[in-house]
């Protein structure tokens, strides 16, 4: 395997990894599941190739530098969704949820329609931007960011959100506020992975953001464990590289794909790491609350389980 | 003394069924009052209806004197109403601690902005809601259980913590869905000393639901009573035991011979 190979497959799961922490978010640490975020991907993808392409080319593009397509993209994204929150977040669990796979749907059917860029047959000649420096340091930004942001009273309110929404609710936490946060946050970073998928592949084809990739950045999130960061980085590598190494089984390794994750799943129903974070902050919590299990469970057995722990 | 929570005239209708008719009472500062009813009164209604759950069909509902009717829950939450549950509702898989906390929010006021660059404001403020949690559970009595996960705490617990979580929110009225439902009268003579304990260190009203009749007896030092929805009667423990609607609605109408 030659260096470029490899390089190439460590782009594409930094891609992945950007919209897998953003979905990460909402369906992780909020509780929402979405299988349209491909849609938010294709959003950023499009808007950040009309920023970028020549004006030459056809279809044309703005011929701006990079960054300027990776925040329109990003900020598209974001905005959209907030439109689309605004119709959907009050639909409770499955509703949401089938309410973003039409939208992802909806966005690939119309860019496959619209023949402004390019249509079904896709748009050709979005310059390669995307390096593996670009795509890391934007990995650690969306990590920090998110681990701060996750980590804070912002992040509890959408964990108790998703815990409890009734409960939330009546803690005094805007429920449809913290969602639309979620779903906000979620979609900027899967638009800036949009603009990245774009600029790393040159060509840009409504096909690419079909359900599937919904989907599969969905399963990387519970793979990797819902409710923890480093599950999802963990899952966003392994599962974006284990198609490749399974080429040697040629067409059997979609099979083989599937086989691993259900595997996974069965000996770790909560996904790898199953809500742990693998940082010294988040080991220690893991440490704490097994011996506090131990203690209860010890003090149940001997008779004085605190039932009577009121007083 | 002054009424902290007034109902007037208040109703819900769930299509043609009255859940609650008309029924009208007060709070008043600093009490502890009880509501009482067989099951399917309206009991739990009401406190959906005054914690914005649900929607009110017809009547008001007042707080210090201003109308919370129509307000989402969180608002309502946030001007200083809050309530445990019938059945438990805890953030199941977060350690005790975590609940305490989490509940603990409205007593920051920093933005996402300052939680993700981690300024200043956010330090600040977060090590005071660490600081108020923890403080919480040792007042409570839970500081050895911090890192326990929430659904693994025994039954009692669970619902003590609730009322942690609850108290958490700094609340001037709280309101207790059946607090002693599955305890054994041990525990319950524990949780009524409690509930006088909290209602005098917090300086609380409180409003409670319970089927225990020693509890609500013990402690409440006025009673509402709840039929089909339709107030039956209100007044003193002594008086609602004396009271022969009360009775009936309870045991059952003496048959004429």
């Amino acid at each position: 395997m030659d260096w470029f190979y490899i390089q190439g497959i460590l782009m594409l799961a930094g891609i992945n990894l950007i919209a897998v922490l953003g979905l990460s978010l909402l369906t992780g640490f909020t509780g929402l599941f979405s299988f349209g975020h491909a849609g938010f991907m294709a959003i950023g993808a499009y808007l950040g190739a009309f920023m970028t392409v020549s004006p030459t080319t056809s279809p044309a593009g703005l011929g701006l530098p990079f960054a300027v397509g990776v925040i329109a993209g990003g900020a598209g994204a974001g905005i959209v969704s907030y439109f689309i929150g605004r119709i959907t977040l009050n639909l409770k669990g499955d509703y949401f949820c089938i309410a973003t796979l039409g939208f992802g749907e909806a966005i690939r059917l119309i860019l496959n329609n619209v023949q402004l860029f390019g249509g079904s047959r896709g748009w050709p000649g979005v310059p390669y931007k995307s390096t593996l420096p670009a795509i890391i340091i934007v990995d650690i930004l969306a990590v920090i960011f998110l681990a701060n942001l996750v980590r804070s009273r912002h992040g509890r309110n959408m964990i108790a959100v998703r815990e409890e929404e009734l409960a939330a609710q009546i803690a005094g936490i805007n429920v449809f506020k913290y969602k639309m946060i979620a779903l906000v946050v979620s979609a900027v970073y899967a638009g800036v992975a949009g603009v990245f998928f774009g600029h790393y592949m040159t060509f840009i084809q409504p096909k690419m953001f079909s359900m599937t990739k919904s989907t599969e950045l969905t399963i990387i999130v519970i793979f990797g464990g819902l409710g923890s960061i480093s599950g999802s980085v963990l899952g966003a590598l392994l599962l974006t590289a284990l198609p490749e190494i399974l080429r040697a089984f040629e067409i059997w390794r979609l099979v083989f794909y599937g086989a691993a994750v259900i595997l996974i799943m069965i000996s770790r129903p909560k996904g790898l790491m199953g809500g742990m974070e693998l940082t010294p902050a988040g080991l220690r919590k893991a440490r704490n609350e097994r011996k506090a299990r131990i203690l209860a469970l010890k003090e149940s057995k001997n008779g004085q389980n605190g039932e009577a722990g009121l007083g | 003394m002054a009424d902290i929570l007034e109902i007037s005239r208040l109703t819900k209708r769930f299509g043609g069924l009255a859940a609650v008719n008309d029924v009208s009472f007060s709070v008043p500062e600093g009490g502890i009052f009880g509501l009482i009813g067989p099951n399917g009164a309206g009991k739990t209604t009401i406190f959906n209806l005054i914690t914005g759950v649900y929607s009110l069909t017809e009547g008001d509902v007042r707080f210090r004197g201003k109308s919370i009717s129509g307000l989402p829950p969180f608002k309502i939450a946030d001007m200083g109403i809050t309530r445990t549950f019938q059945n438990i509702r805890l953030f199941k898989n977060l350690t005790v601690f975590e609940n305490v906390l989490t509940a603990c929010h409205l007593g920051a006021s920093y933005s996402i902005i300052d939680s993700v660059l981690r300024l200043p404001r956010f330090r600040k403020e977060e090590k005071a809601l660490f600081k108020k949690a923890e403080n919480l559970l040792s007042i409570m009595g839970l500081t050895e259980r911090r890192d326990l996960v929430a659904n693994n705490l025994p039954y009692g617990m669970q619902r003590r913590l609730e009322i942690v979580r609850a108290l958490a929110l700094d609340p001037t009225l709280l309101l207790l869905d059946e607090p002693a439902a599955g305890m054994n009268p041990d525990e319950t003579e524990q949780l009524m000393r409690l509930i006088v304990r909290i209602r005098d260190e917090f300086k609380l009203s409180v409003l409670v639901i319970e089927h225990h009749m020693d509890l609500i007896m013990g402690i409440c030092e006025q009673i509402v009573v709840l039929n089909f929805g339709i107030k039956l009667a209100e007044g003193c423990a002594a008086d609602i035991s004396k009271d022969p609607k009360v009775i009936e609605a309870y045991l059952g109408a003496t048959e004429e011979v």
